[in-house]
């Protein structure tokens, strides 16, 4: 017992908001010029892949919107992972994580939803349809929307942390529904092509820079989501160090 | 296939503003925040962890 108690004492320990914030600082310079150097590689990558034989150019397309279609579901996950966090060990970091992820993922899934319809447009012929692909997409794209109104409803972290766990859990149910939405339905979306049984059905050429532009544009999450972290911890203990010297005044009228 | 070139620009135009537009609110979120810590931590304000310890 006692044994479990100091083995979760120490992971605890080791994840708190101080040790965090030192973290980032050494590891986020680093990470940052990672993300720009994969970044840079990708796009040269990108420039350099031939044409496909159906789309043509139009292809270049999805060097971006797959990554950002891939991310947007990541995000998702790290959410739900952060929430379970919130719910389940109360961990300090949890809430903070999901906070500071919601609008990257949002900008992410936006991002999906604007270069998909760009690429629909002289591929299909048309900006938008409203199949199951498509429209569990945008459905995950208000589930981001909603979840950042949440957490800026309430003034005091500590209450919305809850109410935006449960909404986060809730709406995981639209990630498995958006990745086989294109094997359930008859949808214009083509189904899966890289991630499948089987292997990829991307030419190297093609899937090469793909997977460099989906390592950047992660690495490029990662950089922003510990950067967006630091400012939200920041940001609390901000209100928790006003609301000590609101107190400290109270005490000293006088002063 | 030129006739395209509109598609891929307007589709990498949009994301390279997105990004920066993020990526801007960060770093201004994070000046913002360090400004105002700054400024409690030279009024002596501190936490109550620290006020706690030996911290100075």
């Amino acid at each position: 017992m006692s044994e479990t108690v100091s083995k979760t004492g120490r992971w605890i320990d080791w994840a708190n908001p101080t040790r965090f914030l030192s973290f980032a600082g050494i590891i986020l310079p680093w990470l940052g010029a990672l993300t720009l150097i994969v970044l840079a590689i990708g796009l040269w990558m990108s420039m350099q892949a031939p044409d496909d034989y159906q789309q043509g150019a139009t292809v270049k397309i999805m060097f971006i919107h797959v990554p950002f279609a891939w991310l947007s579901m990541m995000c998702y996950s790290i959410m739900t992972i952060a929430a379970l966090g919130t719910l389940v060990w109360r961990h300090p970091l949890a809430d903070v994580s999901a906070r500071a992820a919601a609008p990257i993922g949002a900008v992410f899934t936006a991002l999906a939803l604007i270069t998909g319809s760009l690429w629909g447009k002289p591929m299909w012929g048309t900006w938008w349809v409203w199949d199951a692909r498509l429209t569990s997409v945008f459905v995950l794209f208000l589930m981001y929307l909603g979840i950042i109104a949440l957490t800026r409803a309430m003034d005091d972290p500590a209450k919305s942390a809850k109410a935006t766990a449960i909404l986060t859990l809730v709406g995981f149910i639209n990630i498995p529904i958006i990745k086989f939405s294109v094997d359930w339905w008859n949808t214009l979306h083509q189904p899966a092509s890289v991630l499948r049984m089987g292997g990829s059905t991307i030419d190297g050429s093609l899937l090469r820079p793909l997977l460099v532009m989906a390592i950047g544009f992660t690495l490029l999450f990662f950089t922003l989501h510990m950067m967006a972290m630091r400012n939200e911890i920041r940001r609390r203990r901000i209100v928790s160090m006003r609301r000590v010297a609101a107190r400290n005044a109270d005490r000293r009228p006088s002063q | 296939m030129s006739n395209h070139a509109g598609f891929i620009i307007a589709a990498y135009g949009v994301s390279l503003i997105a990004l920066a537009v993020l990526i801007c609110w960060i770093l201004i979120d994070q000046r913002l925040q360090n400004r105002a810590l700054q400024e409690l931590e030279s009024r002596g304000v501190r936490r109550r962890s620290d006020s706690k310890g030996a911290q100075s």
